[in-house]
């Protein structure tokens, strides 16, 4: 079966056809009749209540057909809990046009629906608020005091709060040969997926909704829209199958559904409702976080204690927590901790999930200071790593499904030619450039979701899987026709997997680079499950050649089940499905994590970035010239694919250490650079060099697919890395992110 | 993003004619601001005057007395890669290659890159206080996030800058902008076109309302032989400059005998001061020369809370600017520092 | 309303317009060819790149009134029959996309690219491919594939 395998071969994406020729149709793309144009209109103030509206100008622009606002809204449920998705963090959820209360500036207060798209933008400009403004804070510099200990909730399952105190911190701390405090801050951090927010509501009548929706969970907004609308499940479908990236931002249901939603229902009419760029900085964010690090080591390098405070932004009405301070202890063993998260709401929107949250905000912090730490040692930065490895989990003492760290920085080391690294600060040039040298760690997660799969062997002979879960970019509608095409012993062209419909059988959403693990897994027990079916009526043929054959002695080939032993013992598949009246073979199967097996173990994903940097002698501009990244993630399904999540989240890296910032004006209360202009990403100049290493990560007992996930990995290390090069190339400590290369002068 | 009429001019007389008797009428020619701003609720014409059925003003000829004239409705790629242009200027032809991005530059015309409007962020949100967008509504810039602002020429009622990179080459070559409008035709010295706030930040320039830019006109002296243009900015290609210089140098051996620099991204109009340029006659083409006249350039500077940098950042890109022109061929892709 | 005539993958569309309305919109919203792509509606992104009379322009920059008569390529036009251009094919080949948003506007950009004629150098398309963003961090697999494309070349050339 080798010859034909197609996992672990860098098989290109199976839509990439339609997505070079623009068939690829996202959320905001599919016509519907008579179809109506919603737009959005926001607060301008960030704090107080609506007093008076006027929509007179608006509704007399010919073709505007309403202005939704909490005025003239429908009866909606009161209950919070109607509105809370899967991932909805302790606390209030947000209901837009619930009532008159401004919670932050931009803030959804209105819908105006027209019969088209210019007419819904110019008339929304004509709706006149009055308000009563309130005092309001914004800035998490100003307001550290007031972190508090984050509420408890759902979410914690996936966020647990901070491990209690090991040992005596304060008293090793104080006793040890070498310390360092740094603090580190970075800026607030807006998704900014080049497709703009979007949902098409088609009205099918009787309370029934087709929604076209850029989500990263369909299922997840199935439930939303059908708990608060108070529709039955069955009447709303959530189809999303292509989705312009989404990076967290997808992970809860967005503004623009439950106004589309709403709209829809109350006009019964067919609507779309897009945001625009400004908009799409008026919901979920990476919250500003302010960490403070007491490391210290006895004179080997050993590290003896380490004190790790995050505070954090959440809004007023939701605790939305980060894993920020259970990374340290995860990787480097230390008898003495003190890890401490706190959150401050401000008069902000809730912050939301964004690429490796918390752990990159986190291992920038631990990193840099781990970097500190090595110059005050004298030591090679790497080689402090190396002391300080540990194969166990030092935070719980059970062991790693599997850790191949040590293989990546290594290896990683060795293509990046760390051992040319002069550690002296500025000590490497190259003509008017400093030439720095910075490497860092990363860990992540490998977290496994429920999924559920419906397998299917059609009187073709063909397969078919069916899976809710959405394909964000990532590749996982290529990566699971490979998984199933394997697990079936089919060619790649025989498989059909259709996903991204809240109508197929469940997945969470997808985040925290817990689906190629769900869903593969998954796939792989359906596929076992219809095995085991086909045989057995396979031997119910009437002289059939597997007859007396046990599931040792068939192999699965090519949509025929053979004898091993006599290959020349045959039965198809179509043979199956017509002995079968014509009727598709199906399973359905539900893949779980090993909850209880896995109890003993932790699960974690690990990387090295090394980064090399040039930053000009005089006028200290930066340019990340080159980095290597090795990731150790279990079984690569696809290295095509699984290097495109690491080289892009190495953009992401760079993107972090130099570029995008949200800023706040804190005495406007609001975002002021809330354009692509002046919200800075790398662009083509900006990326040189990207190389990527996957580590030999064999893992038998994660899960049934080996796989752990790669979505997040390579930008957690990338960050400290740049950091890292920068003080090496300059000897100046910038611990606040972005860098702007003018604090360098 | 208001409703507007829309009107092709056949001719410049025929655009003045619509513009000028209509107070919110605005002319377009490549649509790259006008539509932004326009999105932004930052214009609300009543009635827009399309320029681009007009039929002159579409080349870049010399003439005889050895200047060259640009149309102002040539596209900035056009005359960026126009061989005249990248022969006889290569530093206008750099500055323009600095700005925006490919697509932009197919599509801006040469009149339109004068009139941009500032970058500023509290200009672009028409909900917060602004001096320039909203006379009298206060500026948020001076106690607001200012990294991106003014050091030079601001005053207590506006500090945006004029983002222009094209321009700061202009204004380095003695450019001269020819107009037209109801009073006839005028010709403006680059140096009095674009405006410094004072205490009437609203007005960018001098161009009076139904006047047409027609054409530049570039004096016969290039500076093809040294020349740089030398962009900072928080990425590689497609930001607006924190700084930007352009320099010119007429050499004899290595004595500098005439010399033109100009700054950007400092001030409401390119920032250039005769007595720099004249401290640099007869001086060593080195860093030594080229520091001195930062210096002069920089006099007066004012930093605000987040843009001090811009004044030590300003004098060493002169310096390595000053230096990058003696050796042209070796500039970079997108007016980046030297190797 | 003014009739605007344009001409969009060699086939002739006459549309009756408000003069507000961007190219992007009446081509997205009106002739549903939904290839092209709004990122940001302010030229900021390039995901509304389109071939304009030969060049490559932001469609959301411009209005469908003043581009009346214009000849236009879209993401839709670029394919030969089911014969993929060879930037079509070299996207895929590199995997020079994740989500796939900015793809279009990237394609019709590398091709105003390539007949431009004005990149020589890897660095040189990089600075030239700059106003075109890219979220997924595509970004080395896009110019690799402009690359392969422009001169068989590849990341050695560097």
């Amino acid at each position: 079966m080798s010859d034909q395998s197609s996992v672990g071969k860098p098989v290109s994406r199976l839509e990439g056809r339609l997505k070079v020729t623009g068939a690829a149709k996202y959320a905001a793309e599919y016509d519907a009749p008579n179809l109506l144009y919603g737009y959005v209109i926001n607060s301008t103030i960030t704090k107080g209540k609506i007093t008076s509206i006027d929509t007179s100008a608006a509704t007399a622009v010919e073709g505007v057909v309403a202005v939704f606002s909490h005025e003239n809204r429908p009866e909606l449920p009161w209950l919070d809990i109607k509105y809370a998705d899967m991932d909805a963090p302790p606390g209030t959820v947000f209901k837009p046009l619930y009532d008159n209360e401004i919670k932050y500036n931009g803030q959804p207060i209105a819908l105006l629906v027209a019969n088209d798209f210019e007419t819904a933008r110019y008339a929304s400009t004509l709706v006149r608020f009055e308000y009563e403004e309130e005092f309001f804070e914004t800035c998490l510099d100003n307001n550290l005091e007031k972190g508090r200990d984050a509420k408890k909730g759902i979410a914690t399952l996936l966020k647990p709060p901070p491990p209690a105190p090991t040992g005596n911190f304060e008293k090793a701390f104080e006793n040890s040969a070498v310390k360092h405090t740094a603090e580190y801050l970075h800026s607030t951090e807006h998704h900014n997926p080049m497709e703009l927010f979007a949902t098409t509501t088609v009205y099918e009548g009787n309370g029934k909704l087709t929604i076209f929706d850029k989500t990263q969970g369909t299922i997840n907004n199935q439930l939303y829209v059908a708990n608060a609308f108070g529709l039955s499940y069955k009447n709303v479908r959530v189809i999303a199958p292509f989705v312009g990236g989404t990076f967290g931002s997808g992970l809860r249901p967005q503004h623009q559904l439950f106004l589309c939603v709403m709209a829809a229902l109350e006009l019964k009419r067919n609507v779309r409702v897009t945001l625009d760029r400004k908009q799409m900085f008026t919901f979920g964010h990476r919250p500003q976080t302010y960490q403070k690090l007491r490391f210290s080591t006895d004179e080997n390098g050993s590290i003896t204690a380490m004190n790790h405070l995050a505070i954090g932004e959440t809004s007023q009405f939701e605790d939305y927590a980060e894993s920020v301070v259970t990374w340290s202890h995860k990787l480097y063993p230390a008898a003495n901790t003190l890890l401490e998260y706190k959150l401050a709401p401000l008069d902000l929107p809730s912050p939301l999930d964004m690429r490796a949250p918390g752990g990159c905000t986190a291992m920038h912090a631990i990193e840099c200071m781990m970097d500190e730490l090595s110059y005050k040692l004298k030591m090679d930065p790497l080689e402090l790593r190396l002391r300080n490895y540990s194969e166990i989990d030092p935070s719980t003492g059970k062991s790693f499904t599997s850790k191949e760290l040590k293989q990546c920085y290594l290896k990683a080391a060795e293509r990046f030619g760390w051992k040319d690294r002069n550690p002296e600060p500025g000590s490497m040039t190259r003509g008017n450039k400093l030439v720095g040298y910075g490497m860092a760690t990363g860990i992540w997660d490998a977290y496994q979701f429920p999924s559920r799969i419906e397998a299917i062997i059609t009187k073709e002979g063909k397969l078919i899987i069916n899976n809710a879960v959405t394909d964000i970019g990532t590749g996982t509608f290529t990566v699971m026709t490979q998984v199933a095409a394997d697990a079936l012993g089919l060619p790649l062209e025989d498989v059909t997997f259709n996903y991204g419909d809240s109508q197929k059988p469940f997945s969470m959403f997808q985040g925290g680079s817990a689906i190629a693990a769900s869903t593969a897994s998954a796939i792989i027990i359906a596929a076992r499950a219809l095995k085991k079916k086909l045989l057995k009526k396979a031997k119910a043929i009437s002289n059939s050649p597997l007859k007396a054959a046990a599931e040792d002695d068939v192999m699965f080939k090519n949509g025929t089940i053979r004898l091993k032993k006599d290959p020349m013992s045959v039965v198809s598949f179509q043979e199956i499905v017509a002995s079968n009246n014509g009727r598709p073979v199906r399973t359905v199967n539900m893949g779980m994590p090993h909850a209880f097996k896995l109890r003993k173990y932790t699960k974690a994903t690990h990387s090295a970035a090394f980064v090399e940097v040039e930053v000009d002698k005089e006028l200290k501009t930066i340019a990340v010239t080159r980095a290597v990244s090795a990731v150790a993630a279990g079984k690569i399904l696809n290295p095509k694919t699984a290097r495109s999540q690491i080289t892009g989240s190495m953009v992401w890296g760079i993107s972090k250490a130099l570029h995008e910032e949200t800023i706040l004006d804190e005495k406007l209360g609001k975002y002021i650079n809330t354009n692509l202009a002046e919200y800075h990403i790398p662009v083509h100049a900006d990326v040189n060099e990207l190389d990527v290493i996957f580590a030999d990560e064999p893992d038998e007992l994660i899960n049934e697919a080996g796989v752990k996930g790669v979505g997040e990995i390579g930008l957690v290390a990338m960050p400290a890395a740049i950091a890292n090069a920068i003080f090496h190339a300059t000897g100046k400590r910038i611990n606040k992110l972005p860098v702007h290369f003018d604090e360098l002068l | 993003m208001n409703n507007f009429d829309y009107q092709q001019a056949a001719s410049i007389a025929d655009g003045i004619q619509l513009v000028s008797t209509n107070n919110k009428a605005a002319f377009v020619a490549g649509g790259t601001n006008l539509i932004d701003l326009w999105k932004y609720r930052l214009m609300e014409p009543e009635l827009l005057v399309d320029l681009n059925q007009v039929k002159e003003h579409h080349s870049i000829e010399e003439k005889e007395d050895g200047s060259v004239r640009l149309g102002a409705f040539v596209s900035n790629a056009d005359t960026a890669y126009h061989p005249i242009i990248e022969k006889r200027y290569p530093l206008l032809s750099k500055a323009i290659l600095a700005g925006a991005s490919a697509q932009i530059r197919n599509m801006a015309s040469n009149g339109g890159n004068l009139l941009q409007r500032t970058r500023c962020y509290y200009f672009y949100d028409p909900n917060v206080p602004c001096n320039k967008r909203t006379p009298g509504s206060g500026c948020s810039a001076i106690d607001g996030y200012n990294r991106i602002h003014a050091i030079l020429g601001a005053s207590d009622n506006c500090i945006a800058v004029f983002p222009s990179d094209m321009c700061v080459a202009l204004a380095a070559l003695d450019a001269v902008v020819n107009t037209s409008g109801t009073d006839g035709e005028r010709s403006i010295p680059f140096s009095e076109f674009h405006r410094l706030p004072g205490d009437m930040p609203e007005q960018d320039n001098n161009l009076r309302h139904g006047e047409i830019i027609t054409s530049i006109d570039l004096p016969e002296k290039g500076f093809s032989g040294n020349y740089s243009y030398l962009k900072l900015r928080d990425r590689h290609s497609y930001a607006f400059a924190l700084v930007s210089v352009a320099t010119g140098l007429e050499l004899s051996g290595d004595i500098i005998t005439d010399a033109r620099i100009a700054l950007g991204g400092l001030a409401h109009k390119p920032w250039r001061i005769n007595e720099a340029e004249l401290f640099l006659k007869g001086k060593q083409a080195n860093a030594e020369s080229f520091a001195g006249a930062a210096e002069i350039l920089l006099q007066g500077a004012k930093g605000f809370k987040y843009n001090s940098f811009k004044i030590e950042l300003a004098k060493r890109a002169i310096i390595r600017n000053g230096l990058m022109a003696l050796h042209p061929e070796q500039q970079l892709p997108g007016a980046r520092p030297s190797a | 309303m003014p009739i605007v005539k344009l001409n969009i993958n060699q086939q002739t569309y006459e549309l009756d317009v408000l003069p507000w309305v961007s190219l992007l919109d009446a081509i997205r919203e009106r002739l549903l060819l939904t290839g092209t792509k709004k990122g940001c509606d302010h030229g900021q992104c390039g995901a509304c790149t389109v071939i304009c009379d030969d060049k490559r322009i932001l469609s959301c920059m411009t209005l469908a009134v003043m581009k009346n008569g214009a000849a236009i390529t879209t993401i839709e036009g670029i394919a030969e029959g089911d014969e993929l251009h060879p930037l079509q094919k070299a996207f895929i080949e590199h995997d020079a996309f994740q989500c796939g948003y900015c793809t279009p506007g990237q394609i019709c950009s590398a091709i105003g690219l390539l007949t431009e004629g004005k990149a020589k150098t890897r660095e040189e398309v990089k600075e030239l491919m700059s106003g075109n963003l890219c979220r997924c961090g595509a970004n080395a697999n896009i110019i690799d594939a402009i690359m392969e494309v422009k001169e068989g070349g590849s990341r050695e050339q560097f």
